[in-house]
């Protein structure tokens, strides 16, 4: 008496399940380019704002970087994605090493987004730039006594350091354009001193810039954006940023960026899109998210500007990418958490 | 069927098998001791924890009058509704350095003010009891009830007090509830990630989660997963240990004790007590959320009932498809009996072992297995590997690897009650099993069928890692919503989506107390197929239950 109703419920469920993906595919008449996206805070409005312009709808699934790497992997020739959207060196140069990503030959591309922005391949570009720099209580600290990432590991600063934790994409990044600039052992000696410093670990931007606020701790490294968002929020809040490394090598800037998938459906459409983003979109791409922008010709948010120009640093975003491997490892041995 | 449910995790060992010598040799020096304590001590902290809570909370409630106690008998359960990562982020934005508590005692006592340091061991643990507890609480309340009380009756007449006899008569009866509860619990922690990460404890299944975010290197994902697979043997281990050798055939009347009424401080302590878990783990968060919740804010009513929908549906689904597979393992298993059969109900909870994303890859790697293996069929004209991530199959596939053990065990503890006499004697009379299947067994385990439905129902809906990486395109569910903005460190504007989850969650968890109430009035023939064949109608009438 349960088998058939057994079977008919495994009838029923197999055929909704299949009707969800006749939904998904169903849609491949019309013009469409589909994004797999690491990369949150208000993309969204840029999507629906190019697909207003050109008539083009923009699909697009979210998730982490990682998982979307593994899902392209997977779904080989038949992946229904054209795009892969992301954020920071790191995620871009996975995935073109692992052959996800293919050239583009693109003039307003390669026009608009500096060298050291793109791959040496032209497999990604960058859309958006973000620095990660100091910030510092000015109750507490007086700017003159900052100057470089380095610094940050002397004594001085015991017990009053916040710091983000390895597992961030944005600490492995810096960590990496340290190795860039100082070798294995000599970036092994600062992150090992800002270890000694006895450093709260907090594994939220927002909430170290809060508790730099609050006087939990007096200095601390973070993504512009964050503390451009809190200070919205919070006109009074006590936090400012400190650019880094201003006499030498300038501040760690990092990026977020696209490229077009191997087996993109129509790989032409995904260019048009990824152009784009770095020309026409670049405006309400970065409005949300209070990022720098790629596109020299397109002015930062207010708030952004305020924060005042200042020297980055010219490493190419390429080998930052290429140096995370590295940067893991110099994190386990010295045991920053 | 088990073949088809350990598919992926088979997969996904196949990577482990090439070891990567190099790095675990950095590791083992690094950071491997660190992740393997922190687990051994957040299992122990939690394991501990809910036991003392659960337990003495189904004993209070259970053997006790006092002001409020029909009302938290229920309401206990209530945690189960939040999700654990959940509660987690509201504990430390509320509790942390630049919190409002913290702020607040600073502007009383000055800069100085002391406030226990939350990212630690202790306050992942706090957080993992509260949300975990309600499993054992529930499965003690179970005990209680099905325990069939005589041999604590028994007890008292010979003098011991009230808790002693239930020391020494009704615990060693309940070992086998309370060991399977002990192991839920501690699975659950074992592949929870998504709370432990911000109080800055490295879990195993944590690492496993970082090194495939940040090494994209999956051979050594899975093998740090291995790891958990061993400390999950431990606890099954453990499990079977405790539980011991005794079968637990249900018989004699479903007698309960009598409630006593507490007298003096003693009530107000015990409701105290109750009233301060139950706002703990459920009021307080959902209060938080009500304070975050932002109407028209980011997004549409249409958008918020689409996200909403698809949760149901994707929870329904879900519950549906781990019911009929947990069935089929559980009755085949019983029916057939033999060794392999055995080994196959114990296969699939590995599914329930390692950590989501380790099973959605698995999935992953099956569908393009079977892809590859049969290049010319092909389904709207792409590979069937594309088959998992543009339909829901692989979100379902990836649920049911990993829900199924839920499933398995409410079906396993309903059918304990079953007598081996009564299977064998059907066999005789010529039943086939699948006529045995349907009279004998399915009708017993209807209450543990709703309870597995209802389990996994609200598993899905507060799951985040399989549902983030094998969904299709459109397919956002409410857990999805929270993710995106706690990836971002969004936690204020959680407040819609995440108190939409507890809200939907509390349905199927208000469900399986109500069917727990109600499980007083069992079918007559149920009854008699338990009862000794020496009742009489007499003895029917005194056997009906005490208390619900």
């Amino acid at each position: 008496m349960r088998s058939p109703k057994w079977s008919r419920m495994a009838v029923l469920l197999a055929l909704l399940t299949v009707a969800e993906g006749c939904s998904a595919l169903g849609a491949q008449e019309e013009d469409v380019v589909r994004v797999y996206s690491g990369r949150h805070y208000g993309s969204e409005k840029a999507f629906e704002l190019f697909g207003q312009e050109t008539g083009i709808d923009v699909e697009f699934l979210f998730g982490s970087d990682a998982d979307l790497r593994e899902r392209l992997k997977t779904e080989g020739e038949d992946t229904l994605a054209d795009v892969y959207l992301t954020v920071d060196a790191s995620n871009l140069a996975l995935a073109a090493n692992s052959d996800l990503l293919r050239p583009l030959e693109s003039k307003t591309l390669v026009d608009t987004v500096p060298a050291r922005y793109r791959d040496p391949q032209n497999r990604w570009f960058a859309l958006a730039l973000r620095a990660r720099s100091i910030i510092y209580n000015p109750e507490k600290v007086d700017p003159s006594e900052l100057s470089t990432y380095a610094a940050l590991a002397d004594p001085k600063w015991r017990g009053r350091l916040c710091l983000r934790n390895s597992t961030a994409t944005y600490t492995q990044s810096l960590v990496a354009s340290l190795i860039a600039h100082d070798g294995f052992d000599g970036a092994k000696a600062i992150v090992q001193g800002w270890v000694d410093n006895d450093p709260q670990m907090i594994n939220s931007d927002p909430e170290i810039v809060r508790t730099v606020s609050k006087e939990g701790c007096d200095v601390a490294i973070v993504n512009h954006y964050y503390l451009a968002q809190e200070l919205a929020k919070n006109p009074g809040l006590d936090a400012r940023i400190f650019w880094a490394d201003q006499d030498g090598r300038g501040t760690h800037v990092n990026v977020s960026g696209a490229g077009v998938t191997r087996y993109a459906d129509d790989p032409e459409l995904a260019q048009q899109f990824v152009e784009w983003l770095a020309t026409e979109g670049q405006e309400v791409l970065i409005s949300e998210s209070d990022e720098y922008p790629v596109n020299p010709a397109v002015n930062p948010a207010d708030l952004v500007k305020g924060f005042g120009p200042f020297k980055a640093d010219e490493l190419e975003a390429s080998r930052i990418g290429d140096l995370n491997p590295d940067a893991l490892k110099l994190m386990d041995e010295v045991g920053y958490q | 069927m088990a073949g088809l449910i350990i598919a992926p995790v088979v997969a996904i060992a196949s990577e482990a098998l090439t070891p990567s010598l190099d790095f675990w040799r950095d590791q083992w020096s690094t950071r491997l001791p660190n992740m393997v304590t922190s687990t051994l001590g957040l299992l122990v902290l939690v394991g501990v924890g809910t036991l003392a809570l659960g337990v003495s909370l189904a004993w209070l409630v259970s053997a006790y009058r006092f002001p409020g106690r029909t009302l938290f008998r229920f309401a206990l359960v209530l945690p189960l509704a939040m999700p654990g990562y959940v509660l987690g982020y509201i504990f430390l934005t509320t509790f942390s350095f630049a919190g409002p508590v913290q702020s607040t005692l600073r502007d009383w006592f000055g800069a100085d003010a002391w406030f226990p340091e939350v990212r630690t061991m202790a306050g992942a643990s706090l957080v993992l009891c509260l949300t975990l507890y309600p499993y054992v609480y529930v499965l003690a309340l179970t005990a209680l009830q099905e325990q069939g009380l005589r041999t604590w009756q028994v007890a008292r007449t010979l003098g011991h007090g009230r808790i002693r006899a239930a020391r020494r008569a009704v615990l060693p009866g309940a070992r086998p509830t309370l060991a399977a509860a002990l192991a839920l619990v501690m699975m659950e922690v074992l592949t929870d990630f998504a709370t432990v990460q911000y109080f800055n404890v490295n879990t195993v299944s944590l690492g496993v989660f970082n090194i495939l975010k940040g090494r994209a290197d999956r051979a050594a994902a899975t093998e740090l997963a291995t790891l958990v697979l061993v400390f999950a043997l431990a606890v099954i281990a453990v499990e079977r240990a405790l539980r011991g050798r005794a079968r637990f055939h249900q018989r004699g009347a479903r007698q309960f004790l009598e409630p006593v009424s507490l007298q003096g401080g003693r009530r107000w302590a015990a409701t105290g007590l109750c009233l301060g878990v139950l706002t703990a783990g459920f009021v307080f968060p959902v209060l938080r959320l009500v304070t975050w919740v932002e109407i028209g804010g980011q997004v549409t009513a249409r958008q918020y009932l689409e996200h909403l929908s698809k949760s149901g549906l994707l929870a329904g689904l879900a519950a549906v498809s781990c019911l009929v597979v947990g069935l089929m393992v559980t009755s085949g298993s019983r029916l057939s009996g033999g060794r392999a059969t055995r080994w196959a109900t114990r296969a699939v909870l590995i599914g329930y072992t390692l950590p989501g994303t380790v099973v959605a890859i698995g999935v992953l790697v099956v569908f393009k297995v079977t892809g590859d293996l049969m290049p010319g069929v092909t389904w709207q004209g792409r590979s069937l590997a594309v088959l998992g991530t543009t339909t829901l199959l692989g979100v379902l596939y990836a649920y049911t690897v990993r829900f199924v053990p839920l499933t398995t065990a409410t079906l396993d503890a309903s059918l304990e009650k079953v007598t081996p006499s009564v299977v064998m004697a059907a066999r005789t009379l010529g039943a086939r099993p699948g006529r045995i299947l349907a009279r004998i067994h399915a009708p017993l385990v209807r209450s543990g069928m709703m309870a597995a439905l209802l389990l996994v129902f609200v598993h899905t809906l507060q799951e985040i890692s399989v549902v983030l990486l094998l969904r299709p395109f459109g397919f956002d569910t409410l857990s999805v919503w929270v993710w995106d903005l706690t990836a971002n460190s969004a936690w204020e504007q959680t407040g819609l989506p995440a108190l939409t989850i507890v809200a939907v969650a509390l349905v199927p968890v208000i469900l399986m107390i109500r069917a727990g109430t109600t499980s007083g009035r069992t079918p007559v023939w149920e009854r008699a197929l338990v009862e000794p064949a020496m009742t009489t109608p007499g003895n029917r009438g005194a056997g009906q239950i005490g208390g619900t």
